[in-house]
């Protein structure tokens, strides 16, 4: 889960990594008091999950409280590479930079351990500036049990070459910042700039962090920063009945079990849908190992409400998930949508194989429902969905 | 032969008396599988009947191994105290843990991978968010179906659970050496890497299929490490085309990230190696028959 600028300065400062004040708000009228409480004026910032919003007019510095609400008022709204602004955050003027530096700690998957990365040429796409200047990165490794101890920072520090001047500061940070990112089961934390200013502190002026789904379990406030607001609905109700469902643009629903063989569903229907008008998969949808019947009726449901859907294809392979369950499913599925009165006209196929797919497929057969069709492989499948979805 | 497991195996199952463990124990030992014992500290001392069989509980890891000789353990522990778990079976010695527990912060995992390396390497880890592996008529240590296929001379590994099934099930007559599911986390100890080379030394292996998904970059080194160290045929298979940039589809490591991660720079690795990649699970599978008719 990425978080917004304000959320990750929050965090950072929670951990005393140094940032600037600041504080957010939804609409620009709020924005006066803000900046009143920052002693006058402010930096105006889009919040937005995208690079590049200071070249969109996302970020803007406010002389008054005034000023600020007139800033509030033209960046909320805005449409910044397709994300909407929803908030601001009203942050404390920064005093006079003299140098920007960048500094994160991520995941790094291929050496199954997490790194560093640090440059003395901040405030630009870092990714940039390892492509052109790759001598000004250092890049270095971090044992997941050892972390990030004084000394290592001073390796990381010494390994970019800050100026010696800020070496202490940046050390400092480094550490702070490491525990951000241990204490929040992070997978990215980056400062960018961290800047030297004026008076020869170093301040983190912009930052990304990225959190770990998995470790909700033990981190209980982090649900609190999900950003509802700009989540699709169907998303938001499958996240409600605790499917893991994905959005995509095409007009074939899928549903299946376990999440390769669904993203093998969607290419598999978009391979298909090359011959039927070019139709492409409507959602990824993995009703996951051992579903009951009523996890696949729930997931049926946000399918057949989704208006760009046409034709629904389940395919399921029964290895834990039993395929008569899965009939079942599917079946009170159909009968719970009647019963409420939405007529259902979306044709489905279904195919099952695997673990009681004989029982599952007779089930199917005895509840002979006019929009259900099986086709008994996962190719053959594909094509009729592709063909029904185009048709429609 | 087989790779990893073999009918010589002996299991322990650490997690075994939860719901879970209980119910894939029961399905472990119906494929033949040698379970000679459970870890529970708070059971120790006790014993399972299950199906007949009576399967004693320790309190650790390492008394276990002292008392059966175990050599492997599957690992059922939920994600909050499965790195405990892990690093017992590291400071036990044990050669094999197969982490099938799916949500296992990362943090968690990098701690446990790292704590193997630093203990010198003894405990070979698969998973975790894995299936497990099998090697049909001999052995199943996690929670492959036993009955989709027979042994056979295809060896096979894969990130993803259902895709391991549905190609056992393609390729169900020839049958499989082993199937090794390596899991879809961003931290994974056993690699495809780890697999194709255990593949290449295993006399009864034959052919290879390699099932890959976004996310990443373990498809693009396994296609690096096939060109230069594997004689055996190679038979791929990549899921994601159509995932969107950003988004975690299912499994924790599978997104696709700015341009890296994608599945077309994977299957064009695969296919720089010599590697033969299906557009569909089936094609891969008729793939796999036209390379073993010769």
């Amino acid at each position: 889960m990425d978080l917004f600028e304000y959320q990750a300065r929050d965090l950072f400062a929670k951990h005393d990594v140094p940032v600037l004040a600041g504080e957010v708000i939804d609409t620009p009228e709020a924005a006066r008091a803000a900046t009143e409480r920052l002693g006058g004026k402010s930096v105006v910032k889009a919040q937005v999950k995208v690079g590049g919003r200071g070249k969109a007019g996302g970020v803007k510095l406010a002389a008054t409280p005034d000023e600020a609400v007139a800033r509030a008022t033209d960046i909320l709204g805005m449409d910044i590479k397709g994300h909407t602004v929803h908030k601001v955050m009203i942050a404390e003027t920064a005093p006079e930079i003299v140098e920007e530096y960048y500094v994160s700690f991520l995941l790094d998957r291929a050496n199954r351990t997490f790194l560093s990365i640090a440059s003395v040429e901040g405030g630009m796409d870092i990714e940039e500036v390892a492509a052109t200047r790759p001598e000004a990165v250092a890049k270095t490794p971090i044992d997941a049990n050892e972390g990030v101890t004084p000394a290592k920072a001073r390796e990381i520090v010494e390994a970019a070459n800050f100026p010696a001047e800020v070496a202490d500061k940046v050390a400092d940070v480094l550490v702070t910042l490491w525990k951000t990112f241990v204490a929040e089961d992070a997978l990215l934390v980056e400062v960018n700039p961290l800047a030297k200013v004026a008076s020869g502190d170093v301040i983190a002026l912009d930052g990304k962090v990225s959190l770990d789904e998995n470790a909700e379990f033990r981190q209980p406030e982090h649900e609190a920063l999900q950003d509802k607001a700009s989540a699709n609905p169907l998303e938001a109700a499958a996240k409600e009945k605790n499917l893991n469902y994905v959005k995509l643009d095409g007009e074939v629903g899928i549903i299946g079990n376990g999440a390769g063989l669904v993203m093998s569903t969607l290419d598999v229907v978009a391979y298909a849908g090359e011959a039927h008008g070019g139709v492409k998969p409507a959602n990824f949808l993995d009703i996951g190992g051992g579903a009951s019947a009523a996890v696949m009726a729930n997931g049926l449901e946000i399918i057949l409400g989704d208006p760009d859907v046409k034709s629904v294809f389940v395919n399921v392979f029964g290895g834990i998930t039993a395929c008569d369950e899965v009939a079942n499913g599917i079946v009170q599925a159909l009968q719970l949508l009647a019963d409420r009165g939405e007529e259902v006209t979306k044709p489905l196929v279904v195919r099952l194989d695997g673990n009681n797919a004989e029982l599952g497929r007779k089930i199917l057969s005895d509840a002979n429902h006019p929009l259900v069709q099986r086709v008994d492989t996962m190719d053959g499948a594909a094509d009729k969905a592709a063909e029904l979805a185009a048709a429609k | 032969m087989a790779i990893f497991l073999n009918k010589d195996s002996k299991v322990i199952v650490q997690g075994m008396t939860g719901a879970t463990g209980m119910k894939h124990t029961k399905l472990m030992l119906a494929d033949g599988t040698n379970i000679v014992g459970g870890v529970n500290p708070r059971k120790a001392g006790t014993s399972v009947d299950i199906d007949g069989n009576e399967i004693p509980v320790f309190g650790t890891v390492a008394e276990a191994m002292e008392k059966t000789g175990a050599n492997v353990s599957v690992l059922f522990v939920p994600p909050a105290f499965a790195k405990a778990a892990v690093v017992e079976a590291i400071d036990a010695e044990i050669p094999l843990a197969v982490v099938i527990t799916e949500g296992i912060a990362v943090h968690d995992s990098a701690a446990f991978y790292a704590y193997a390396v630093e203990k010198g390497d003894k405990t070979r880890i698969i998973g975790p968010n894995c299936p497990g592996l099998i090697s049909p008529g001999q052995s199943n240590a996690g929670i492959i179906p036993g009955d989709i296929t027979k042994p056979g001379r295809i060896g096979l590994v894969s990130k993803s659970g259902t895709l391991t099934y549905q190609m056992m099930y393609e390729l169900r007559d020839i049958g499989f050496s082993s199937a090794v599911g390596i899991g879809g986390d961003p931290v994974i100890g056993t690699t495809h890497i780890d697999a194709l080379a255990a593949f290449e030394a295993d006399p009864d292996t034959d052919l290879i299929v390699m099932i890959g998904e976004i996310g990443g970059d373990a498809e693009e080194r396994a296609a690096a490490y096939i060109k230069d160290n594997v004689t055996k045929p190679v038979v791929g298979y990549v899921a994601g085309f159509t995932a969107p940039e950003g988004k975690t589809m299912g499994h924790a490591g599978a997104i696709v990230s700015g341009s890296s991660g994608t599945a077309a720079a994977k299957k064009e690795a695969l296919e720089a190696a010599g590697v033969k990649v299906g557009k569909t699970p089936t094609e891969t599978a008729k793939l796999a028959r036209a390379v073993l008719a010769g």
